[in-house]
């Protein structure tokens, strides 16, 4: 314990911290992402002189704009301690929505809505089964997720179809190159400022931080649990027609939980706890990131498809690994081995901060 | 409505709270018989008496959380029946219990104005932080909590400090008029344990609240309180004001009774 810790307990006095040194203990599994992040882009750059092209910039753009999304449409849900399984599987129905009835002779525009519609609607079972009738969400989103990659089976027998529409508005949802990577900012953008902004974005961290305690302030928990799950599933949707205008044909067997997973994977990966209560829209981008870099640099490396699973379950391993390592030396709980202490010892050094402090 | 002498306050003095003969049973156990409690205006009342004597079920009654089976409470002169703790909030009980409801994620300012948030934008309802966190600032000032910092998480303060923040969320309310307290000074230091009685005493002389305190350490009561009941077997057995008992003669009656009540046991 420094002098500086002492003082601040003795004293209890309103000690200025720097602003950068704050901002870096509030956000710790933030920064720890971006410098992996980082450290990923040096990474491949140096092993590979196609990696930091303009060309590949887009292909990477292509990988992380999915990613994001599914992982800025899981967030809320996570930060609730509740979980979606079904958005992958809406991120398949939609687009099979939207082909269905505008070859039903609705045109494109409405039926995206009426699909994006439909995905509301199955996000709001979604939260009805798990919040109303308290089954947990992780069954009741599965169930959902099975029961529509039936239906789509069921109707579609099967057989892939392609996307169709005007030119202009095939462009918007995803048709152009960037703009995928467009939409996943804006989303960022507004769920950003929905979360840090708003009343709604504080009842979601209270309630997912003590929902007792939220209750008792008069917070609706079951209202927010349920806007969340909407939103989710509505996100869901909307990733599936830009993706499906982006790659130009669908296939109903594609298996929706494996991109659930990339988002859940990229939100924690930036920081957001699967036990509730804390997680970030800038967090779930840079986890985003770093999982599309992990799949664009090494397929650039020309590793197999085959040993790809295997590089990417290793590198995220390593990545939680160390940003669970961290937050745990810098909590209030304290380093647990001696890996742990290792990284507390350096992490009080660079930030020249006392240990004593928080956990007395 | 006829005073119901022993426990009942002198006729004339202003009772914020009064409760009549209440009583409660738990299947065959009885919890509460027939308890005779007062609380006049800007008084702290501590509440004495072994575990399952019936303190916390009493507090419990009043904040709403427990419907007595029988009896009758006053707030102001009028009878009231608290259907939730939500309906004895609107009529101005506010409770700190054990378990402080804190959000530990959210910063001190946001615990503070949690559901009450100022707000812009209309339908959107942005969060106006700038404003929020200057309120709070200038009431922990007002109320003499002194914490490092309102931006800090409350996970990060000491349990003292989160008492204090918990008890400043429950007094912040505008309509307050008695706030319980279930022991406040339950695994605190020494450092923590004086901020504590210092706001409660601060807030009862100035900002006129009354409070029932619960503790198990009489000399902290001896501290804070204007007057002690002793609640033993669900009843109201000593009521005296601070004038008229000494810390030395309450822990011998209690250490008294204990031995009565040890002996009873031993007996059957």
């Amino acid at each position: 314990m420094n002098s500086n810790a002492l003082a601040s307990r003795e004293g209890n006095r309103r000690i200025p911290a720097s602003a950068m040194r704050r901002f870096v203990g509030q956000h710790l599994t933030e920064v720890v992402s971006a410098l992996v992040a980082v450290a990923l882009a040096i990474f491949f750059a140096i092993q590979s002189p196609n990696f930091l092209t303009s060309d590949n910039a887009l292909v990477l753009s292509q990988f992380i704009a999915p990613f994001a999304i599914f992982a800025l449409a899981e967030v809320p849900i996570l930060i609730l301690g509740e979980i979606d399984l079904s958005v992958g599987q809406m991120y398949i129905a939609a687009p099979f929505f939207v082909t269905y009835w505008h070859h039903a002779g609705i045109p494109v525009l409405p039926s995206v809505v009426l699909a994006l519609l439909v995905c509301c609607g199955l996000g709001f079972i979604n939260g009805l089964i798990s919040i109303s009738l308290r089954v947990p969400s992780f069954i009741a989103t599965l169930g959902i997720a099975f029961a529509l990659r039936g239906i789509i089976l069921i109707y579609s027998n099967g057989a892939p179809t392609n996307p169709i529409g005007s030119h202009m508005l095939v462009n918007i949802l995803g048709g152009w190159p960037w703009s995928e990577a467009i939409w996943a900012v804006g989303i960022a953008v507004l769920l950003h400022l929905m979360l840090r902004g708003t009343t709604f974005g504080l009842h979601i961290v209270a309630v997912g931080g003590n929902s007792e305690s939220a209750r008792e302030s008069g917070i609706r928990v079951e209202r927010i649990k349920i806007w969340c799950f909407v939103l989710c599933a509505l996100l869901g949707g909307l990733i599936g027609i830009l993706d499906g205008y982006h790659l130009g044909s669908l296939d109903p067997a594609t298996d929706g939980l494996t991109f659930m997973f990339y988002g859940v994977t990229s939100a924690v990966i930036g920081g957001t706890a699967l036990t509730g209560g804390r997680g970030t829209m800038v967090g779930a981008c840079i986890g985003a990131c770093v999982l599309g870099m992990i799949k664009n640099g090494f397929l650039i490396l020309g590793t197999s498809s085959f040993a790809l699973d295997l590089v990417t379950g290793m590198t995220i391993l390593l990545a939680m690994i160390l940003n669970v390592q961290i937050e745990q030396a810098t909590s209030m709980r304290g380093p647990r081995g001696s890996f742990g202490r290792a990284v507390n010892l350096v992490f009080s050094i660079v930030t020249q901060r006392g240990k004593g402090k928080v956990r007395s | 409505m006829t005073p119901n002498g022993g426990a009942n306050g002198p006729a004339g003095v202003e009772n914020v709270l009064r409760t009549e003969q209440i009583s409660l049973n738990f299947g065959p156990v009885t919890a509460l018989r027939n308890v005779n409690l007062h609380l006049e205006r800007g008084e702290v009342l501590g509440l004495v008496g072994n575990n399952g004597a019936g303190k916390s079920t009493l507090v419990k009654i009043l904040t709403g959380l427990y419907r007595p089976d029988g009896g009758r409470i006053y707030l102001d002169g009028e009878e009231v029946r608290f259907r939730s703790v939500q309906d004895a909030r609107q009529h101005g009980i506010e409770t700190v219990f054990q378990d402080l409801a804190l959000v530990d994620e959210l910063s001190v300012y946001h615990n503070l104005f949690l559901n009450r948030e100022y707000t812009r934008g209309g339908w959107f309802r942005f969060l106006r932080n700038r404003a929020m966190r200057a309120a709070a600032s200038r009431f922990l000032d007002d109320i003499g909590i002194d914490i490092p910092s309102v931006d800090a998480p409350v996970a990060k303060l000491s349990g003292g400090q989160r008492q204090a923040i918990a008890v400043a969320r429950a007094v912040r309310q505008e309509n307050i008029k008695i706030l319980l307290l279930d022991e406040p000074l339950a695994a605190m230091g020494a450092k923590e344990t004086s901020l504590i009685i210092g706001l409660i005493n601060s807030l009862s002389k100035k900002a006129n609240i009354s409070i029932i305190v619960i503790d198990h350490n009489y000399t902290h009561l001896f501290e804070i309180c204007d007057r002690i009941n002793v609640i033993q077997h669900g009843q109201v057995t000593v009521n005296k004001s601070l004038s008229e008992i000494s810390l030395e003669e309450l822990i011998e009656f209690m250490v008294q009774s204990f031995r009565r009540d040890v002996a009873a046991g031993d007996a059957k």
